[in-house]
């Protein structure tokens, strides 16, 4: 069995994620089947693509209720970017969405001085700066980072969520990914 | 507000790097490959490629470069030349790319730039807009458009690009200097990024256009001395730029 499953859903690039688990000495498998979501040791749900046609590929593949139960089981699960905005009750994105519900909270339209958000920005209260790509940002009463004022990390039971990419962030990023899979 | 970025750019042809790289401290200083690991390591926030053949033998080559590149990166990067459909799209950012820029394509059909903001999201589209005497260029800058270059870097906005990468063709390769009126006007005009590109010469110049606007595209001051980035880094936060907070590897 692989370390890590990296759940697909059907759009954009996956391919740095494994790059950074394979960089960390991981073995990571990309599929939707629910079967593998459930019995991995650890599963990322990664962070390209719109809320609306992900969703829908999670509900089709049947990954959203294989998502949940693990979840209720209290095993790992970490989301990147669009990944821990679905975790979230519902998202403003493609005229409104329904998403997974792990976590209390919502997803809403980011309302900064530029948009999208683009680069790197220091987190608080980790100190760490990290990249961020997004448009849409999470409310919510889990959450255990932010940047700017922002929300950008949302934790609650087995879940952890973050808003930038650790896999782009150069050895901030790769440190940040090996602690929460030490910690899993 | 993200921190301002530094960002070298690599011209790539039938995947090698065509120019203005010096060889210190590289094994094979045509490899992109090895190029984009060492600025990565150096302290670059990003990187661009701009593949200058995009012939249809050079599309393949450089499809296999990204994935390459994408499986040694840790930092995010875009790839411009040649993306002239939402497939051309497709086919690079699912090889590892972040990013896609658009350029004359964007100009000849500005659809595009929504049609692939909505599959992938704003963030990984960036329209290049080649500006000069207030007019968008085309052909590396070499034919004026009558598209104005406010009006464009409005629309491209409006319809869904995440970034503009703004290139002064009187500047670029002069090494005197941004174009800092030109920069600071686009940015104005506009709710996303802008970075600004063709003129850096010294850490100052830099240091100047990350006053006006969100990141930097800087091409011949890296390549002409590779290691010297963490060093040029060092300079740029001297003069009071806030850059990331970046550690060399030893």
């Amino acid at each position: 069995m692989n370390d890590v499953v990296v759940v697909d859903y059907g759009a954009g690039n996956t391919r740095s994620v494994r790059a950074a688990l394979t960089h960390l000495g991981l073995t990571s498998e990309v599929t939707s089947e629910p079967a593998a979501i459930a019995s991995a040791p650890f599963v990322v749900l990664p962070g390209v693509g719109s809320a609306r046609s992900a969703m829908e590929h999670l509900v089709t593949t049947g990954a959203d209720r294989a998502l949940r139960e693990r979840f209720g089981d209290g095993r790992a699960i970490l989301g990147i970017c669009l990944g821990m905005q679905l975790a979230l009750e519902s998202s403003e994105e493609d005229g409104g969405v329904e998403c997974l519900g792990l976590l209390e909270g919502n997803v809403v339209r980011l309302h900064a001085d530029r948009v999208p958000r683009l680069g790197w920005a220091l987190v608080e209260p980790w100190g760490e700066a990290f990249y961020f790509a997004h448009s849409f940002v999470c409310e919510s009463t889990s959450t255990v980072a932010t940047s700017d004022g922002l929300a950008v990390a949302v934790e609650s039971g087995s879940f952890l969520g973050v808003q930038f990419h650790p896999e782009k962030s150069g050895d901030a990023g790769l440190k940040f990914l090996e602690r929460c899979l030490s910690l899993a | 507000m993200p921190l301002p970025r530094l960002i070298p750019c690599l011209d790539v042809a039938n995947g090698r790097v065509v120019k203005g790289v010096s060889f210190v401290g590289l094994r094979d200083v045509g490899d992109p490959v090895e190029l984009a690991a060492h600025y990565s390591a150096g302290g670059a926030d990003e990187l661009v490629f701009l593949d200058i053949a995009a012939t249809p033998d050079d599309t393949q080559t450089m499809t296999s470069v990204v994935a390459q590149v994408a499986d040694v990166l840790e930092i995010p990067f875009t790839v411009g030349g040649g993306v002239r459909s939402v497939e051309d799209a497709s086919r690079i950012i699912e090889s590892g790319a972040d990013r896609v820029s658009l350029n004359s394509a964007a100009l000849a059909d500005p659809s595009l730039i929504g049609a692939i903001a909505e599959r992938y999201g704003s963030q990984a589209v960036v329209v290049a807009i080649d500006a000069g005497d207030g007019v968008v260029h085309t052909h590396g800058g070499r034919v004026a458009t009558d598209v104005a270059t406010l009006a464009w870097a409005k629309e491209v906005g409006d319809r869904g690009a995440g970034e503009i990468l703004l290139t002064s063709i009187a500047q670029d390769g002069k090494r005197t200097g941004f174009d800092l009126e030109l920069t600071a006007a686009v940015r104005d005009a506009v709710s996303i990024p802008v970075i600004a590109s063709g003129g850096a010469g010294s850490a100052a110049h830099v240091a100047d256009a990350l006053r006006v606007t969100d990141a930097a595209l800087i091409a011949s001051i890296v390549h002409e001395n590779p290691s010297g980035l963490p060093g040029l880094r060092r300079e740029i936060e001297a003069l009071g730029i806030p850059l990331r907070p970046f550690k060399e590897r030893t």
